[in-house]
């Protein structure tokens, strides 16, 4: 097994020094042969850790074949504790996170939330629909521009202008849905990818509309009203949520809306035939499912999330430019879906926190954290293919072998 | 075989598959209550004719009628809600869902929940080999299993017409015999069968009437024991 990976660890070294050789640039004036060899440096350190997991699992293999993974005995253990405790101390915990945390703490976390809203917006359509989407964050955009535009040119509130953004957002998910709807699979994949490509594109070269690469700015922040009483008698009083803090307690109020949201449509008629049509579009089509509405409603609901998501986060930054909504934000929203286990509401949400907080604590590192993203997306995907918390129809499917022989 | 009688009628229909003539004008009429079967070759058309009844295909040209109402422009979901079912070729159910889900999915368009858990009762009193399967999941269960809860997912919605696509594919002899068996049980509860096989000769045995196919074109249409002892059949299907 070693001179395998050996092999392995030689064949694909020469590999990356042949891709790395022309990229660290034989003309540049600062060639430094050094940077290279730190990055193949790397590169060897992942392949040994690579064969000491290879070599771990072998022998655990073969010493205890009956053993069931500490996974699923701590799950047992956290199920043990009552859903009303674990819940509740979790949602305390997260109130109680300002009161503690310094402001870049909180800063990392209201990332953290948005994700979290924009990982089950996309579960819905990846993990309970089983359609790719590679384009999701161009709805995200969508919700920031939507905002923006109408508070900037008409003055709307956020509260007024979240309904608008939500309608838009469903519009677009439909324009993206209808021409998809005989799709699947890759080709799916490569349709949705243009359309994302497409939407910053467009952001990034409409200049008259949408100020391109320069951004807008000067948006307000959220609102809250409250009644408040002057000389002039009763008036509503507009609070501007300008403070870290009591934007975090917004987004957390959407983000657990969210969760809700998600939850009830998961164990609807909806979410049923949702997960039909991910298993056989024929057969659900067969057992009466409207499937093209069906479709349509995922892609269309799926937005909407995306959507929220989209203004809260142009609101908060009171600026917004195409830059933000790259391909790479897709990639990391579908990572948090996939990581966190696909359909599984309290895997994504522990997802988006590992993944949007990891090259925050890994910053020490510099260039190199994103290297670390990748060693532990590899990792996990090595050792738990169905994600950190998965859906348990997802955990019954990787695991047939457990599963059948318990129960026969 | 008159048309009043009929359940299911269809006159005329072509469907194509792109450029590919896959109907040239079929005509057919299911008397109600009965068996009745369609054989034929591979590819002759058998399996795009149920789902041109279906909706899933649209013809082209030519009428559908079920229970006297023009069917051929409604969408799978409207004609599965007139009472119209279907097994899909190959059986296809559910993998990731247990079998108990897989039926539950079967009356998707249903709301009475003590009719639904009668007609689960129902379906494990013609395959009692499912009741020993609820929780597990459709794609760990064995091919003939499968295509029993295929069948039993189409009998959820309370059908008035079922259409079965091939229930014998890859079966070992004995299965068939099985489900044949059930097959007749499920026509003495009242319910239409349409059936599609190339076991062309439990098909015949089981019916009341037959059509067969060829080549998108019905060639011969009889009472099934006349074609069982026509010359034609016996030398292309029946292997004697």
């Amino acid at each position: 097994m070693i001179k395998q990976e050996l092999k392995k660890l030689v064949v694909y070294g020469f590999f990356l020094a042949i891709i790395l050789i022309p990229m660290l640039g034989f003309k540049s004036s600062t060639f430094e042969p050094g940077r290279a060899f730190k990055t193949l440096g790397v590169f060897l350190a992942i392949l040994v850790l690579n064969i000491v997991v290879k070599a771990i699992r072998s022998s655990k293999r073969a010493v205890s074949v009956q053993k069931t993974p500490w996974t699923e005995r701590m799950g047992k253990q956290i199920n043990r504790v009552p859903r009303i405790y674990s819940i509740g101390g979790l949602l305390a915990l997260a109130l109680a996170f300002p009161l503690f945390a310094d402001n870049y703490m909180i800063d990392v976390g209201i990332t953290c939330l948005i994700y979290v809203c924009l990982g089950l917006g996309l579960n819905i359509v990846v993990g309970l629909c089983g359609l790719l989407d590679l384009g999701y964050i161009a709805f995200y955009a969508v919700g920031a521009y939507t905002y923006s535009l109408l508070n900037l040119t008409f003055g709307l509130s956020f509260w007024s202008a979240l309904p608008i953004g939500i309608v838009l957002g469903m519009i677009v998910g439909c324009i993206i849905g209808y021409p998809t709807l005989k799709m699947r699979g890759d080709y799916l994949a490569i349709v949705t990818l243009g359309f994302g490509e497409i939407v910053r594109l467009v952001l990034n070269n409409w200049d008259s509309l949408t100020a391109g690469p320069n951004g807008l700015f000067g948006m307000k922040r959220p609102s809250l009203y409250y009644p408040g009483f002057t000389e002039d008698g009763f008036e509503w009083m507009v609070y501007y949520l300008k403070s870290l803090p009591s934007l975090y307690y917004f987004i957390l109020g959407i983000a657990i809306l969210t969760i809700i949201g998600v939850r009830r449509l998961d164990n609807s008629r909806i979410g049923r035939a949702w997960i039909a049509i991910r298993e056989d579009e024929v057969a659900a089509e067969l057992s009466g499912v409207p499937t093209t509405w069906i479709k349509l409603l995922a892609y269309a609901l799926g937005a909407a999330f995306a959507s929220v998501a989209g203004a809260f986060f142009a609101a908060k930054l009171s600026y917004t430019n195409p830059n933000f909504f790259l391909f790479m934000e897709s990639c990391i929203v579908l990572c948090i879906v996939v990581l966190g286990g696909v359909g599984s509401i309290p895997g994504i949400v522990v997802a988006a926190f590992v993944l949007i907080a990891a090259p925050e604590i890994f910053r020490g590192l510099e260039n190199y954290r994103m290297l670390a993203f990748g060693a532990i997306m590899t990792t996990m995907m090595v050792l738990k293919p169905e994600g950190l918390i998965p859906a348990s129809r997802r955990r019954r499917e990787l695991h047939e072998d457990i599963e059948t022989t318990s129960k026969d | 075989m008159t048309s009043r009688q009929a359940i299911l009628e269809l006159s005329d229909i072509h469907t194509y598959y792109g450029n590919i003539h896959a109907l040239k004008g079929v005509s057919c009429a299911i008397p109600t209550g009965e068996i009745a079967c369609l054989i034929g070759a591979n590819g002759a058309g058998k399996s795009t004719t149920l789902m041109t009844i279906f909706g899933v295909q649209r013809a082209s040209q030519g009428e559908i009628f079920f229970k006297g109402t023009s069917i051929q422009h409604l969408r799978p979901e409207k004609v599965a809600a007139l009472g119209v079912s279907q097994t899909p070729e190959g059986r296809q159910i559910f993998p990731r869902m247990s079998t108990h889900e897989n039926l539950e999915m079967g009356a998707f368009l249903r709301k009475d929940k003590t009719g639904i858990q009668e007609d689960i009762e129902w379906v494990f009193s013609l395959f009692p080999v499912l009741k020993d399967r609820t929780r597990q999941l459709g794609g760990t269960l064995s091919g003939g299993e499968q295509q029993m809860l295929a069948i039993g997912r189409a009998l959820m919605s309370r059908p008035e017409l079922l259409l079965l696509d091939e229930p014998s594919l890859g079966l070992a002899p004995k299965l068939v015999e099985k489900i044949f068996e059930t097959i007749l049980e499920i026509n003495k509860a009242g319910v239409t069968i349409f059936l599609v096989e190339q076991n062309a000769h439990m098909a015949l045995t089981i019916s009341g009437s037959g059509y067969v196919m060829e080549t998108g074109r019905i060639v011969l249409a009889d009472k099934a024991s006349a074609l069982l002892e026509n010359e034609q059949v016996k030398k292309a299907y029946l292997g004697e």
